[in-house]
């Protein structure tokens, strides 16, 4: 078998690799590249204006002392609860929609646009829509209940419900349209099946619906939380300065703070890494765990 | 019969009530952006304004460079779309139909490239651009995605691995197409709604980035538009200016608004799609 190809076959495998080139190009440059880069980077101190220094693991030494990255951590964690509670909404939502009403295609876009909505012009839209003061929100609740309304972005307490219910309200129409994908996947005669044997409508969810959509839950949550780790624009915009008592800030703020006001750029890429471990390490473990409870067909 | 009538009704007017509450944010802001400032802060709040003005969009479209921001987000997008585009769907085309050595090893690292936060790799780029003088102008933001994007390499792979039979690359090989000409006159056409979902998807994707944008670009007439906006606020928020700030979000919705409603067959599909096999 060590006999030369015939020239037809080498010409199709240079054809080949040149059509793979560009993107194995960017691979190296803007992948590869930086990450090494980006690893003795961290392992410096510096200010993009005197000469990076080698500080050995000083940064990583700081990174687990460092109040900051804590709270931002515990942050970005917290705001996953939105997770949840969309998976929730954009499940009942997607059953609902499964029906054959009039209308279901205009009313789904109405539920997807504020996922295609730029997230800037969405932040800034709820910005005014929480103001203590003025905003919608705590107008209505007082005219209609007489309930006074909480300092929804100036509150440390309040600030991540308030990015946690803007991240519901953005991204639940974007996870409805998946559960929809699957949910017409079902086969109708499991619920057929299910009815014959007197199943409530709640059974046939818990039984049926619930645990035949679990591939998409999976999703959902693996997306999700790399999505949420990675959260930046919202915060950038609602919280500038990280919030009260920095309550809103994200690990990447923090990281963008650090490499992009203050110049700390190999702090900033310790804590970067940091982060990027913590994102592989619950990515593993979610497909690890996902053999105990995905069904796969 | 009767009962799933009565049951279809509850889900309709449930769905409606949702849809109310999706709406009314973009209906709150159409309606501020249109309000004189001195009216913004009536209590009760008015959902139409009186009176009714288009100033506020004047005002920003005049104040702000938002024209240049429109015109660097588009270039961003033209260049990144066709270019970035065409190559993926090539790469897709080698990997769905040829074999070559270390396909298998090449595809996964590709692959892997998606595990990389962004935040990991931000800080050398920004270095890299910068050293060679390309920060504060748009190539940062261009000659990466010039590129491929692996979402959508893998996207259209699998499209073509399915929707392209091999006896069509076979016999068009057999009549003396060459390799060139095979993926333009065949893959390529069938893989066309494929690259039009795609392509809808990323122009999303494009013209909604902000921390990309953000990094690089410092002087307004560089900006893209999402920047812009961003930084408007500063301005307008300190003096409480909400219409002519919530008039720019809306000048920066258009052009994704327009794409979804002539795209969105593909949109809501391979968002299904992509989340599906993805």
């Amino acid at each position: 078998m060590r006999k030369s190809k015939p020239s037809y076959i080498r010409k199709e495998y240079a054809w080949a690799y040149l059509f793979v080139a560009a993107p194995v190009l960017g691979f190296l440059i803007f992948g590869v590249a930086p990450l090494l880069y980006s690893a003795w980077l961290s392992f410096t101190s510096w200010d993009l204006v005197t000469p990076p220094e080698f500080v050995g693991f000083d940064n990583y030494i700081e990174v687990f002392h460092d109040e900051k990255v804590y709270k931002s951590l515990f942050n970005t964690v917290f705001m996953m609860l939105g997770i949840p509670i969309g998976m929730i909404v954009a499940l009942l939502l997607a059953i609902m929609m499964n029906r054959p009403l009039k209308g279901i295609s205009f009313l789904r876009t109405i539920y997807y646009l504020p996922v295609i909505s730029p997230i800037i012009a969405v932040s800034l839209l709820w910005q005014w829509i929480l103001n203590q003061d003025f905003g919608l929100l705590n107008q209505t609740m007082w005219s209609w209940f007489g309930i006074e309304g909480p300092n929804w972005l100036g509150d440390a307490n309040w600030i991540k419900p308030s990015m946690i219910l803007m991240g519901v309200w953005g991204g639940v129409g974007g996870t409805m349209v998946l559960y929809l994908a699957g949910l017409q996947s079902i086969s109708s005669s499991y619920y057929e099946a299910a009815e014959v044997d007197g199943a409530s409508a709640f059974q046939k969810l818990r039984l049926i619906t619930i645990p035949l959509l679990t591939n998409i839950h999976f999703f959902v949550i693996v997306m999700g939380v790399i999505g949420a780790f990675q959260s930046f624009s919202q915060i950038y915009v609602l919280a500038g300065d990280g919030g009260p008592e920095y309550s809103a800030a994200t690990v990447v703020f923090y990281i963008f703070e650090n490499a992009f006001k203050y110049f700390n750029m190999g702090y900033a890429s310790s804590v970067a890494w940091v982060l990027g471990i913590i994102i592989f390490i619950v990515t593993l473990l979610q497909f690890r765990l996902s053999k105990k409870w995905v069904y796969n067909d | 019969m009767q009962q799933k009538r009565i049951t279809n009704l509850w889900v309709a007017l449930i769905l409606c009530i949702g849809s109310i509450i999706m709406l009314a944010p973009f209906v709150w802001t159409i309606s501020t952006s249109l309000k004189d400032q001195r009216n913004v802060f009536e209590i009760p709040p008015k959902w139409i304004p009186d009176p009714a003005t288009f100033k506020n969009y004047v005002t920003a479209w005049n104040d702000s460079p938002l024209l240049s921001g429109f015109m660097n987000s588009m270039i961003i997008v033209v260049f990144v779309l066709v270019i970035g585009i065409f190559v993926s769907t090539m790469a897709a085309y080698a990997f769905a139909k040829i074999e070559f050595p270390f396909k298998d090893a090449i595809f996964l690292s590709l692959l892997g490239t998606m595990m990389i936060p962004f935040s990991v790799v931000m800080i050398p780029q920004f270095i890299g651009f910068s050293s060679i003088n390309w920060t504060d102008t748009l190539l940062p933001l261009i000659v990466p995605g010039l590129f491929g994007n692996i979402v959508v390499i893998f996207f259209l792979r699998q499209y073509l691995a399915g929707g392209l039979p091999n006896e069509l690359v076979e016999a068009a090989k057999l009549d003396g197409s060459g390799f060139f000409r095979t993926f333009w006159t065949i893959a390529l056409p069938v893989a066309k709604p494929a690259i039009a979902a795609q392509a809808a998807l990323s122009f999303m994707g494009i013209w909604n980035d902000f921390m990309g944008p953000l990094i690089y670009l410092s002087s307004p007439q560089k900006q893209t538009i999402q920047v812009l906006i961003a930084s408007m606020q500063s301005q307008y928020m300190g003096s409480s200016n909400y219409p002519v700030i919530l008039a720019a979000s809306i000048i920066s919705m258009v052009p994704v608004i327009l794409v979804f409603f002539f795209c969105q067959r593909y949109f809501i599909e391979s968002m299904a799609i992509s989340g599906l096999k993805g």
